[in-house]
């Protein structure tokens, strides 16, 4: 099924995939896993590709992570959103502050 | 939701505001106050929402001109006058048309509506003009901060959707993401914003609540009722604000006051939703600033800036509470299908014959643990049946209260000052029995009017004070419910009604009869003491309509009259149509049901009189054999007895061979074949399969006497 995992990074920055779904259903092990690489003092990097569902509680915590890490001043980027992330980020109004820019979405939706 | 299936929904509730609007309206402006003015409001905003919701755009732009005169009144610019309200009152009932129309598969205007309901809309607009010419003049500030038009609606604009979900809501399995795409779909959101504000920093955030918020500009032709509907189901675990296009800067304000942290930002977020202009915002922030160290209320403010009137606020407030009465209320009583009561009524009357047979056939195994059984089953099938029948009872005043109107109107025909006065509204009866009383008493409410109250200079003349009064009552007696109509007018004047009936060929001039036989002539066909006709009534039917409808009911109607004090029609009525307790007794072979609540003593029967009475504690009983009655060719067992019934304060001896004692009897109609029968009403089913016919006890006493 569906899971995160954490890869070592290519460059400096700690860059995580977010398997599967973003849901409700996952959220206590997703807070977890999207928190704790903001322990370091990496950069972090979540890579939203291979998320197939996101709902409320998964932009809460996107938001979340994205708070945290500016408590702590550290650079936390959202990359590669999937459709599924881009449709939800688009109807909230979120796209800009969660990492999806203009080029990137139009980019997106070139897919 | 499937719309069409909602539509028999929209017809009654609509009914139901249209009658209490008219009660509403009916007490007169002077009895009216601001909690009256609302409801009246609130139900022509009601059924005009739910009209649109159902595209009944007729009904809406109707209902749309009432509401806006309405909308004036509760403001205070239009004043609520005798000519108003006798308008208002036209426009029920043309918009009762137009839902009867509905009902009745019409679903938009024909010719013949659009003629009824123009000159209203025309005379509602002269209050209009009135409105908004007042209006101008009373708030030139308000037009300098609001720039939009007010009053009326522009499509153009945006609604704005203010959401503060509860944390429970992911919990419930709900997601504040589908209903936003829901939302979507009745329109467009022009922009949103996602507060975030109350997302607690990371040890202590429950990835499982929900902390956002939104704030969202709505482009969409749906009403307010529509855009509810979409938060239906999280109406409980959210906060919502929906304020329609171009409502009034103080709404905003209060929004905006209502996250006191939040404040500023909210006000920016209302400008970039486009909600707002920077200018109004500027204006209303400005003034909350300015008065910071008072800490007034916002609405005090705009109030005493004479931006909004103190009215709107008010009617706000109150609006948010009776919101909140009403589901109270809605939570206390359901909507059910007349249909399914009636099955469940037969059910229960088919349970109680099984139940019965199960008895007996308990009884005569002789087995104690089986008795017992069937002994608890009975008791709970006799409360299974109590509480069914309960399920149809009825409270009486709402159909009491319709006359209110019928008053008004004919008291206004007629130039009589007349008031009705209601009692016992609580009085409860079987709800087909008020279905089908409201024609009769309706006739005797005007014939009381239009007859029975003199004309003004008449009363003067007879001392009595100007108005007069009609009088409804209701209360319980016996196994039946009494409904009295009555007046304090001139009365029944028995010569005249002798004459006439004699006239008439009604009744032989020999025959003498007592006061309550002459009054019962004016129920006779034909016959009508009216000295001239109105177009009300006296043109010779009615009274014996009526009597016949409440025969048809299993019920009795008399008159008690005093001459120049008034008059009383008494209608009594079974308390149920379909089951009742019943008391067996046996003639020779055959069984009869009695109703047990005419039943006031049995004893044993005097050995062998030659006379038809006997004397019972000193007092004159008439009886009646019932063997002879029916000519039941059994011979006569030795020890008789007398059942003692009673009706309408008549008592009459039956006597009967054996008594078998309390029995549940579910009423069978006879068959058409019997219509003719006298003395029996109907026919029951025993545990033993035999029939038993039940006894029509005023048809006995009457025959007694």
């Amino acid at each position: 099924m569906s899971r995160a995992k954490v890869a070592k990074p290519l460059a400096t920055a700690t860059r995580v995939c977010v398997e599967g779904e973003l849901t409700i259903y996952r959220a206590m092990e997703l807070k977890r896993a999207l928190l704790e690489p903001l322990e370091s003092k990496n950069a972090v990097e979540i890579d939203l590709s291979r998320v197939t569902e996101l709902d409320t509680s998964g932009v809460q915590l996107m938001l979340l992570a994205q708070r945290t890490a500016a408590a702590k001043e550290l650079e936390l980027r959202f990359v590669d959103h999937s459709p599924a992330v881009v449709e939800v980020l688009a109807l909230l109004n979120l796209g800009a502050s969660l990492g999806l820019g203009a080029s990137e979405a139009t980019a997106r939706g070139a897919l | 939701m499937n719309i069409e299936e909602a539509l028999p929904t929209f017809i009654l509730e609509s009914r139901e505001l249209l009658e209490d609007v008219e009660a509403r309206l009916l007490r007169g402006p002077a009895e009216m106050d601001a909690d009256s003015l609302n409801a009246i409001f609130r139900g022509a905003h009601t059924i005009k929402g739910s009209a649109g919701l159902f595209q009944l755009d007729h009904i809406v732009a109707f209902m749309h001109g009432v509401e806006s005169v309405l909308e004036g009144v509760r403001d205070g610019r239009v004043k609520l006058e005798d000519p108003l309200v006798t308008l208002l009152l036209a426009c029920t009932d043309h918009a009762r048309l137009l839902i009867e129309a509905v009902a009745a598969g019409e679903v938009s205007a024909n010719a013949e509506m659009e003629r009824a309901g123009a000159p209203l809309l025309a005379r509602l607009g002269e209050y209009l003009e009135v409105t908004q010419l007042t209006a101008a003049v009373e708030k030139p500030r308000a037009a300098i901060v609001q720039p939009r038009p007010s009053g009326d609606s522009a499509l153009t604009d945006h609604w704005h959707i203010s959401l503060r979900f509860g944390p429970d809501v992911l919990r419930n399995g709900m997601d504040p993401l589908s209903f936003l795409r829901y939302l979507s779909q009745l329109g467009s959101i022009a922009a949103i914003e996602t507060l975030s504000d109350a997302l607690p920093p990371a040890p202590e955030m429950d990835p499982e609540s929900c902390y956002l918020g939104f704030e969202i500009a709505f482009a969409s032709m749906a009403d307010k009722a529509a855009i509810e509907g979409v938060f239906e189901f999280v109406r409980d675990d959210c906060r919502i604000r929906i304020l329609p296009p171009n409502s009034r800067v103080s709404e905003y304000v209060a929004l905006i006051d209502e996250a006191p942290p939040q404040a500023p930002r909210l006000g920016e977020i209302l400008v970039r939703c486009g909600t707002l202009t920077p200018h109004e915002l500027e204006a209303a922030l400005a003034a909350q600033q300015a008065d910071a160290a008072n800490a007034p209320k916002l609405g005090t403010i705009l109030v005493d800036e004479g931006m909004v009137q103190p009215a709107v606020v008010d009617a706000a407030l109150v609006k948010q509470k009776q919101l909140g009465d009403a589901k109270a209320l809605d939570a206390r009583s359901i909507r059910v299908d007349a249909g399914k009561l009636d099955k469940l009524i037969d059910l229960v009357g088919e349970l109680i014959i099984a139940t019965a047979s199960t008895n007996m056939i308990a009884r005569r195994t002789r087995v104690l643990d089986l008795q017992e059984c069937a002994a608890t089953l009975s008791g709970l099938v006799e409360e299974v049946r109590e509480n069914a029948l309960q399920l149809r009872m009825v409270k009486i005043g709402a159909t009491f209260n319709r006359f209110q109107r019928v008053v008004h109107d004919v008291s206004r025909e007629t130039g009589k000052d007349i008031r009705l006065v209601v009692s016992g509204e609580d009085t409860e009866l079987d709800k087909t029995l008020i279905e089908r009383l409201g024609d009769p008493l309706t006739h005797l409410v005007r014939n009381a009017i239009d007859h029975g109250i003199e004309s003004p200079e008449e009363r003067r003349k007879r001392s009595k004070p100007a108005q007069g009064s009609v009088r409804l009552n209701a209360y319980h007696d016996s196994g039946s419910v009494v409904i009295e109509v009555s007046d304090d007018g001139g009365g029944l004047k028995r010569e005249k009604i002798l004459a006439k009936a004699i006239e008439r060929g009604l009744i032989d001039p020999e025959r003498s009869l007592n006061e309550r036989e002459i009054f019962d002539l004016v129920f006779e066909p034909g016959f009508s003491t009216a000295e001239r006709i109105t177009n009300l009534s006296g043109r010779g039917v009615g009274m014996d309509v009526v009597k016949r409808n409440i025969v048809a009911l299993r019920g009795t109607v008399h008159i008690e009259s005093d001459e120049g004090a008034g008059t009383t029609v008494i209608v009594r009525l079974p308390l149920t149509l379909a089951i009742i307790n019943g008391f067996l007794v046996g003639v020779g072979k055959s069984v009869f049901v009695l109703p047990l609540d005419t039943i006031e003593e049995c004893v044993e029967f005097p050995s062998a009189p030659t006379h038809d009475y006997t004397n019972l504690r000193g007092n004159v009983l008439p009886f009646i054999r019932l063997r002879d009655l029916f000519e039941v060719s059994d011979p006569p067992v030795a020890r008789e007895n007398i059942v003692v019934v009673r009706h309408a304060g008549q008592k009459t001896g039956l006597v009967v061979d054996t008594l078998f004692g309390e029995f549940q009897t579910v009423i069978k109609p006879l068959g058409k074949l019997f219509s003719g029968v006298k003395c029996i009403s109907g026919s029951s089913l025993l545990g033993t399969g035999e029939v038993a016919l039940i006894l029509d006890v005023p048809a006995l006493v009457q025959q007694a006497s």
